[in-house]
């Protein structure tokens, strides 16, 4: 090298478009406090001046639970296994919540963020990032509800099972936060461009529930759907979760496998789409 | 002295008016274009600032600033300093061109940067001490200087929602002040404190600057200007015009916006319209009297109507019309829109000739002359300009006080509203 690089010195260089794998990860880490504080806004804010306060993350599982059993148990009679429906579809629920509050919350993150992106710098991934955070709180206090059920269903005899499986819920959660994550971020950056992908994400979220087994097993799906249900790398994730706890589920070390490389492939595609958009985003609000 | 900033051919390019940005379409097409080799049809660098639909913001700026400088950066609306600003504390990123900073950037752009309005002042303090890249236990250390400064004390437990927007802007400026930044980026923000608050902040970005930092200091205010800087660059339409000694600098400013000499009455705009994919096509905007004669001078005491011909070829609930009055002294006395009373002045779009009036009160501007700005923008809260700073007509107001004894061309600020006096 014998020419000097005329950046050396220099703590901020500011060009038109950064190398695409400019990702800027240690400058994420130098703002974890932000981050932590982001979450304690997220999750403080969202209570603020109103009546349930955090009960409601009690009060929305449940009442999907009631109605889902009502529904697809009693009226459409879907078959859950040996399990008693009330807790085969509060498993489901929460554990799919988690995935679609991530994926729902981080796609927004531009839209959302606009007025405070336009008047200040600070790595855009503190954002996503932090929405994981506020939602796993919402997620730890589903997830107590989902275990005095199952303790309560236990203790009167239901014929449940959870083993060491359990164990990997760290792992679990880990990949839906990537999935969603991934998710969310690829669509918000497309969204800044793309408007209407906004109308995408509600009503596709819930047509994705219907293609994850959340409110069927997957071993009652005919051989000719289930290569289907499989590709969508959320299946592994809850049947995981529904065998580690319930007992029963249709899970493989292949099909974790799968989803753990998706996720991966998701999550990078997502954040160097982010940080690409990130730099321009306020001209194209 | 060493260098801190040094910014090389630092070009900004925005498109207007595209909902954001493009469709899928044009993205196809340009993608087409540049691998058949052709061209990138934006990257042409001749020509004029403008270009259809779009507008060179910054057009190959440079400059170094030292260490322990303070730099004013003027210009009229539109110049390029609030992109500037943008750029260097990278909130968007330069078209072209290439800015180097040294050390930590705190930058103050807008009121109440980053604030959350259910949180309250003692927890945004935090918040915004680490959007500035604070660590808690920092922002720890200097939480009682920031709140002394601030002399918001007695309203840290209070949602910042209460605060009133003098409140929120001594606050932040507390807070980006006293994160000691090497280089502090300061735009139009001060305008808003009480006169006290804005001696106290130049005071402490003197301090911050004799204590070997460096401060961009963006103003309308030409005397907090003169008062600071020893140095000032002038923009004009995305350029360097001047830079340098501070009073020659502002006086070049001042000099050069008599220049243009402006229109009164009525102003004709060249349609841009439908063809530009704009969803609005401006046609003409003029000054009339109650009585509807179109006039350029007006006394203070009567109000003014501003009328706007133009075209729409989009709903309503998607377009806010308005337009900045803007001071002989280059500042927005404020800034209008059709909705901003009612939602259902105008229904949906016909394609034929629409008028909309907005009047101005009697007894509210000070003697002087104003220009009127069109705008244009999308529905939302920040939603993006259609149309900005267009050169509407200008008035030029007398001020008339109803006791001639007390006559004088103008006062002390930038309005003189007739206030209603009582005795207790």
């Amino acid at each position: 090298m014998s020419q000097r690089d005329p950046d050396n010195g220099w703590t901020t260089v500011i060009r038109p478009k950064g190398h695409w794998f400019d990702l800027r990860l240690r400058e994420l880490w130098t703002y974890r406090d932000l981050v932590a504080l982001l979450v304690r806004r997220d999750f403080v804010a969202q209570y603020k001046q109103t009546i349930l306060g955090p009960l409601w993350h009690v009060v929305q599982p449940l009442l999907t639970t009631v109605t889902f059993t009502i529904v697809f148990g009693r009226i459409a009679r879907i078959p859950t296994d040996t399990l008693p429906p009330f807790l085969f579809y509060l498993s489901g629920t929460v554990i799919w919540g988690y995935f679609s509050n991530s994926f729902t919350k981080t796609s927004n993150t531009f839209v959302a963020n606009a007025n405070v992106f336009g008047k200040v710098y600070f790595p855009r991934l503190a954002v996503p990032v932090s929405t994981l955070g506020s939602s796993l709180i919402g997620f730890f206090i589903q997830f107590a509800i989902f275990i005095g059920f199952l303790v309560w269903f236990m203790s009167r005899g239901a014929p449940v099972d959870p083993n060491l499986w359990v164990l990997a819920t760290p792992l679990l959660l880990l990949l839906m936060a990537g999935l969603g994550m991934g998710g969310g971020i690829i669509l918000s950056s497309l969204t800044t461009r793309y408007r209407d992908l906004t109308n995408v994400v509600a009503f596709g979220v819930s047509l994705l529930m219907y293609m994850t087994p959340v409110v069927y097993p997957l071993s009652t799906v005919p051989e000719a759907y289930r290569m289907i249900v499989l590709a969508n790398p959320m299946t592994p994730i809850v049947e995981a979760f529904r065998f580690a706890y319930l007992g029963v589920g249709t899970v493989t070390a292949a099909h974790l496998t799968y989803t753990a490389i998706f996720t991966v492939a998701l999550l990078v595609c997502g954040v160097l789409i982010f940080n690409r958009i990130e730099r321009t985003f306020m001209d194209t609000v | 002295m060493s260098k801190v900033i040094q910014v090389e051919d630092l070009s900004k390019f925005y498109r207007l008016g595209v909902l954001g940005g493009r469709s899928l379409r044009s993205d196809v097409h340009d993608w087409l274009d540049r691998v058949r080799g052709r061209p990138d049809r934006w990257s042409h660098r001749g020509g004029g600032r403008k270009r259809g639909d779009h507008i060179w913001a910054l057009r190959d700026v440079s400059f170094e600033v030292d260490e322990g400088e303070i730099v004013g950066i003027v210009g009229s609306n539109g110049g390029g300093k609030s992109t500037l600003l943008k750029i260097l504390s990278r909130i968007t990123a330069p078209t072209a061109g290439v800015a180097r900073l040294k050390g930590r950037v705190g930058s103050l752009l807008e009121v109440g940067t980053g604030f959350h309005p259910e949180l309250t002042g003692r927890e945004n303090i935090f918040l915004n001490g680490a959007i500035l890249g604070m660590t808690r236990q920092e922002t720890q250390r200097k939480y009682d200087v920031i709140v002394e400064f601030s002399g918001v004390e007695e309203h840290m437990d209070t949602p910042v929602k209460r605060y009133s927007s003098g409140m929120r802007v001594r606050l932040a400026f507390a807070v980006a002040a006293h994160l000691e930044p090497e280089i502090l980026l300061v735009d139009e923000v001060l305008a808003v404190g009480d006169v006290a608050f804005q001696k106290r902040c130049i005071g402490k970005m003197g301090d911050v600057a004799r204590g070997g930092r460096t401060v961009l200091f963006v103003s309308h205010d030409m005397s907090a200007i003169s008062a600071l800087c020893e140095r000032v660059i002038l923009l004009d339409e995305g350029r360097i015009v001047a830079d340098g000694d501070a009073d020659a600098t502002i006086e070049a400013y001042i000099a050069g916006m008599k220049e243009t000499g402006p229109e009164f009455g009525e102003v004709r705009i060249t349609p841009a319209g439908h063809d530009d994919g704009l969803p609005i096509a401006l046609h003409a905007v003029r000054t009339m009297d109650a009585a509807g004669r179109v006039r350029g001078d007006f006394r203070s005491a009567e109000s003014i109507v501003v009328e706007f011909d133009f075209t729409r070829f989009e709903r309503a609930d998607y377009l806010r019309i308005g337009f900045d009055l803007v001071s002989p002294r280059g500042m927005v006395v404020f800034r209008t829109f059709h909705n901003d009373l009612s939602e259902t002045l105008i229904g949906e779009p016909t394609g034929d000739l629409e008028r909309l009036q907005a009047v101005i009160p009697a007894g509210l501007l000070n003697g002087g002359v104003y220009q009127i700005r069109p705008c244009a923008r999308r529905h939302r809260h920040g939603g993006p300009w259609i149309l900005r700073d267009l050169p509407g007509p200008s008035v030029n107001v007398i001020l008339t006080v109803p006791n001639p004894d007390y006559a004088t061309s103008s006062r002390a600020g930038l309005v003189a509203p007739m206030i209603q006096w009582r005795s207790g």
